[in-house]
């Protein structure tokens, strides 16, 4: 049960460290593609993580309920399909609308 | 083992507070969307949290239908954006 302990620890802090850097991404980049380009991967891997650290968490906790881990596995599934797809679309929709990617020395915006 | 996961939702709350900064002053409408599908990604890993923490399975029915709701919401958001219209 210890060795369960350690592995669902690494996971979940391996998430939190994913979900800080893209948020330091968002915050710190200058432009708005670049900050998208922090957010959208990190975010993903992050939740991936996080969710995958409490199914084997439940695997071993309560090994009589099957269908929540089914349910986490589906969510799983779901933000990494609809995560990028969303990233995607807002960033078309940023594009065809006119805002200019961000060169070397220009201001933050 | 319940301890991981209280400081595992502490820690994602502070982090959906950095992203806030960004929804809250973000320059244009484009940063604030993304700031708030950012948060709806964290907050769909919140729930998880929070369903095991408390104890109480029906939070992951919940998480599913906020990534949905969340997923949906962005794409309508970008096409309205984008064309200025929905029904076209």
């Amino acid at each position: 049960m210890v060795i369960v302990n350690i592995i669902v620890t690494v996971l979940l802090a391996a998430g939190i460290f994913f979900f800080l850097v893209g948020s330091i991404g968002l915050l710190r980049f200058p432009d708005f593609y670049t900050r998208l380009h922090a957010t959208g991967k990190c975010d993903t891997l992050g939740g991936g993580l996080v969710i995958l650290g409490a199914i084997i968490y439940h695997f071993f906790q309560y090994p009589e309920t099957l269908l929540v881990p089914a349910k986490l596995a589906f969510l799983v599934f779901f933000i990494f399909i609809a995560n990028p797809t969303a990233t995607h679309a807002i960033m078309k929709a940023a594009y065809k609308t006119g805002v200019k990617p961000w060169r070397l020395g220009e201001e933050r915006r | 083992m319940i301890s991981i996961f209280w400081v595992t939702g502490i820690l994602i709350t502070v982090v959906i507070g950095l992203s806030l900064y960004r929804a809250v002053v973000g320059p244009g409408v484009y940063n604030r969307t993304a700031a708030v599908n950012v948060i709806g990604t964290k907050t769909i890993a919140l729930l998880v949290i929070m369903g095991y923490y408390f104890e109480r399975p029906y939070f992951f029915d919940i998480a599913l239908l906020y990534a949905m709701i969340n997923f949906i919401s962005t794409l309508v958001f970008a096409k309205y954006l984008e064309r200025g219209e929905l029904w076209s």
